[in-house]
């Protein structure tokens, strides 16, 4: 069956062959002219949107989508110009971006970690895009930060709320608009002492990855702060779709509070499971039962329906706040698509244009100098009020809303309404603070 | 050449030939005509045609010479990939040492799942499979996030230690150097090519691969794996005891996937526990009985089709869809539209099922059967001098 005759003739022949083929690779050495990946030369910009079109965070992926493509309609000039009119800083002008004609192209993360890096990784490689926008889900957003830091372009992270994105894990190249756990923690903790007294017991249920963890240790250590006693902690993985096995112990566990550090469809079914298990008709402790979910959505809000009635939480920003940056928005999106946006669209929109308003005031698409462009940048009338994007961890600050699910909706949209705006100065930390601390944004790299 | 006969050395040159010249093959069209989007010629996307293509060619050697359905083999791949990340965390970014281990944790691990499930056969050993392979994700994802980093999966970060780096070495995945990113871009007039390193990288390794499992297929050990697979009992009446060979191919395949999982790391250093998960493990049977069980070259091919409809098809969304169908008159484009929307984007699941459909159907051997059809039909029509089996190989059964 098998014969090997080694002559001398086919040694040096093989090794000849092989010698070849291992020398190959190495003739090819890169030697672009470009000064940076992906320089665009044409009249063209690609931007890559790259957001979960399937998977537990789906609905929040379609709803970015919606948004960037609304961003791109603005600085392309096409619509009334959304918040380019009510934007502080005046270098875009409806004509792309430093006069080139903005594309995008979209992908799907299915909320995967893999997945994402492969879908961002085509769009870099394939179709030459020069910033990656978007990522539901911490986990993706982390690993698709740090793609993009290796191959040199600018990620400007979408919905993602782990402290570790722009702590542990921050990346030169990467930006977050949105807000984190720490910010909900501190912006909920007065809030929940006033509402439900400052001796409770709280029981976490929490999705099992970089987001819950984080936003768990924020929460418990901000209501530990104004006396609460934290009960137990019960990781859940994030492909659950059945959360009742983690509710019955919750009864008997002696807690009064129930906080659940989930999101999405996660947030939806968990809440869901709570309430038909009656844990909101409980007394326990002598005090009425109460759920508490840290991080909100309008999406998730309308997903849960009636049973979010008068639940806490906090967002990065909501279509019924006051402001003209709001205003403008909000009348873009809901004249184009029929529906006012989610927190998650909203930040997708605010994070391409500040993009590009960047690039504009940089005069260049290097991320080198769009990034020293970024760094402790202040800017108004993007809806959030007045923001500030500190350079020492690309992370923005501005204010939290603390939102409860409302008790007399009186529309489809009108799900949720604010309690608080909680002034950015409260939500403000360290750079060096333990919760964010063994990071390190190295240099930024412009790739080639 | 190379101890092979006349017919599995020009395969083996046929399939060279498609590797070295993958660039040029899968840039058909120009980068700026609308076609360019059936472009494959990326590098992530040529890797993964040579990764994948080694994770199924492994499992052929498994699924197509014995029959052993293995339903977990994902968790080699993902083992491999966590231990060429911790290779980059603790060593240094060359790729070598990575791979190394890789390959060798993959076969332990084989070992030890292997020498229980195959106590059983049939539905059963893929069960057993299945749910060790379930068990290695629970673990990567939950269980043992301090060496898997759960669902964030695993990186290099720039306080690690990496004992072996210095100073003046890339501060990404290379060898000896040679930094696996790079690409060397070649434009010719509309067209451009790119030629990666560590797409050469895979390339070569998958033709290493290759030829092992040829050598494997036509060995007195391939032909004792292929009795297991017709009449296991006989062989065991007649004194024989099987257990060794097939655990044998079982650490094999393992090994396989093992080194495509450390490609996977080295092409990009993040491993993500939901390369464990049973979907991944799902996938490399498809891609094996798309392309032709027990073929020899079958599995690359399943492997590109599958990894080709994954990469490409998702990424059309409904506003290239109205450019492709603007002439039509509105109200026929966006039915049409609406009709398409639902195949491509995210759903290209659905187009990948119904042509999983029609091949199983229509092609039990696969791809490999459907090349055949196709040159026993030329040969017709043509004259009858050619040799019949010219082209293309037989399956193994």
């Amino acid at each position: 069956m098998s014969k090997l005759d080694v002559t001398r003739r086919s040694v040096l022949k093989t090794g000849s062959v092989a010698g070849a083929g291992l020398a190959l690779p190495t003739i090819f050495t890169a030697s672009s002219a470009a000064a940076y990946t992906n320089e665009p030369t044409g009249g063209t910009v690609t931007l890559g949107f790259n957001v979960p079109q399937t998977g537990p965070y789906a609905d929040e992926g379609n709803d970015e989508l919606l948004a960037q493509q609304l961003a791109v309609d603005h600085l392309n000039g096409v619509g009334d110009g959304g918040c380019l009119n009510t934007f502080t800083s005046k270098a875009l002008k409806g004509n792309g971006i430093l006069g080139k004609q903005v594309e995008f192209v979209t992908g799907d993360t299915q909320t995967k970690s893999d997945a994402a890096r492969a879908s961002a990784k085509s769009m870099i490689e394939k179709d030459g895009a020069i910033m990656i926008n978007g990522g539901s889900s911490s986990g993706v957003a982390i690993a698709v930060q740090g793609l993009c830091q290796d191959a040199g372009v600018i990620f400007m992270a979408g919905l993602t709320h782990s402290n570790d994105t722009t702590g542990k894990d921050k990346k030169a190249n990467g930006f977050r608009h949105f807000f984190n756990g720490y910010m909900s923690g501190a912006a909920l903790a007065p809030v929940l002492e006033k509402e439900y007294g400052s001796d409770r017991r709280a029981y976490h249920l929490t999705a099992d990855y970089t987001w819950g963890w984080t936003q768990q240790e924020s929460i418990a250590a901000a209501t530990e702060a104004i006396g609460w006693e934290t009960v137990n902690n019960v990781l859940t993985p994030l492909a659950s779709t059945d959360f009742s096995s983690y509710i019955t112990p919750v009864l008997n566990s002696g807690a009064d509070v129930l906080v659940l550090n989930h999101y999405g469809g996660n947030m939806v079914n968990s809440l869901t499971n709570a309430i038909q298990f009656g844990l909101l008709d409980k007394l326990v402790n002598g005090k009425d039962f109460k759920i508490v979910v840290p991080l909100y959505s309008e999406l998730m809000a309308a997903g849960a329906g009636e049973n979010i009635k008068g639940v806490f939480g906090s967002m990065n920003w909501n279509w019924q706040l006051q402001n003209a940056g709001t205003a403008a928005f909000v009348k873009s999106f809901g004249e184009k698509y029929g529906k006012p946006p989610s927190n998650s669209a909203q930040t997708c929109y605010a994070q391409t244009l500040l993009y590009a308003d960047a690039c504009e005031r940089a005069g260049t698409f290097n991320p080198c100098g769009v990034g020293e462009a970024l760094e402790d940048f202040e800017f108004d009338g993007l809806g959030n009020g007045p923001t500030w994007y500190r350079g020492a961890d690309h992370q923005c600050f501005k204010d939290v809303l603390v939102v409860k699910g409302a008790e007399n909706p009186t529309n489809a949209y009108d799900t949720l309404e604010i309690v608080e705006i909680t002034p950015r100065a409260q939500v403000e930390y360290d750079p060096e603070h333990p919760m964010f601390a063994g990071g390190n944004l190295g240099k930024c790299n412009p790739g080639a | 050449m190379l101890g092979l006969d006349r017919k599995d050395t020009r395969l083996l040159i046929f399939v060279v030939l498609l590797a070295l010249c993958a660039p040029f093959l899968l840039n058909p069209f120009p980068t700026e005509s609308a076609m360019a989007q059936f472009n494959a010629g990326y590098p992530d996307l040529m890797q993964r045609f040579a990764i994948y293509g080694i994770f199924a060619i492994g499992f052929n050697i498994l699924f197509g010479l014995t029959g052993y359905l293995s339903f977990g083999h994902a968790a080699f791949l993902g083992v491999g990939s966590y231990s060429t990340v911790w290779m980059f965390k603790l060593l240094s970014y060359n790729i070598v040492p990575g791979i190394i281990l890789s390959v060798i944790v993959a076969g332990l691990f084989a070992l030890l799942i292997g020498f229980i499930s195959l106590r059983r056969s049939g539905i059963y050993f893929s069960i057993l499979t299945l749910a060790f392979a379930q068990m290695s994700f629970a673990l990567a994802y939950s269980v043992l996030t301090p060496i898997t980093n759960g669902e964030t999966g695993l990186q290099v970060y720039t306080d690690d230690p990496q004992y072996l780096q210095s100073v003046g070495s890339p501060n990404v995945p290379n060898l000896f150097g040679i930094v696996m990113r790079d690409t060397y871009t070649l434009d010719v007039g509309a067209w451009s090519f790119d030629f990666n390193n560590g797409y050469y990288f895979c390339a070569i390794l998958m033709l290493i691969a290759f030829y092992l499992s040829i050598r494997i297929y036509r060995s007195p050990f391939g032909l004792m794996l292929r009795a297991v697979k017709s009449n296991q009992q006989r062989m065991n009446y007649t004194g024989l005891s099987t257990r060794p060979y097939t655990l044998a191919a079982f650490v094999i395949s393992g090994m396989y996937a093992g080194l495509a999982g450390g490609l996977l790391a080295s092409m990009d250093p993040l491993a993500g526990a939901e390369r464990m998960q049973w979907t991944a493990s799902g996938e490399v049977v498809l891609m094996t009985i798309l392309g032709g069980v027990g073929t020899l070259i079958g599995p690359i091919l399943g492997a590109g089709f599958i990894k080709y409809f994954e990469n490409i098809f998702s990424k059309i969304n409904d506003a290239t869809l109205h450019s492709w169908f603007g002439f039509l008159p509105e109200g026929l484009e966006n039915a049409v539209v609406w009709i398409l929307e639902h195949f491509v984007g995210a759903g290209w699941h659905l187009t990948l099922g119904l042509l999983f459909m029609l091949v199983v159907i229509f092609l039990p051997g696969g791809l490999v059967e459907g090349g055949q059809k196709l040159a026993a039909f030329v040969t017709r029509r043509g004259s009858d001098k050619k040799d019949k089996t010219s082209g293309s190989t037989e399956p193994a059964e």
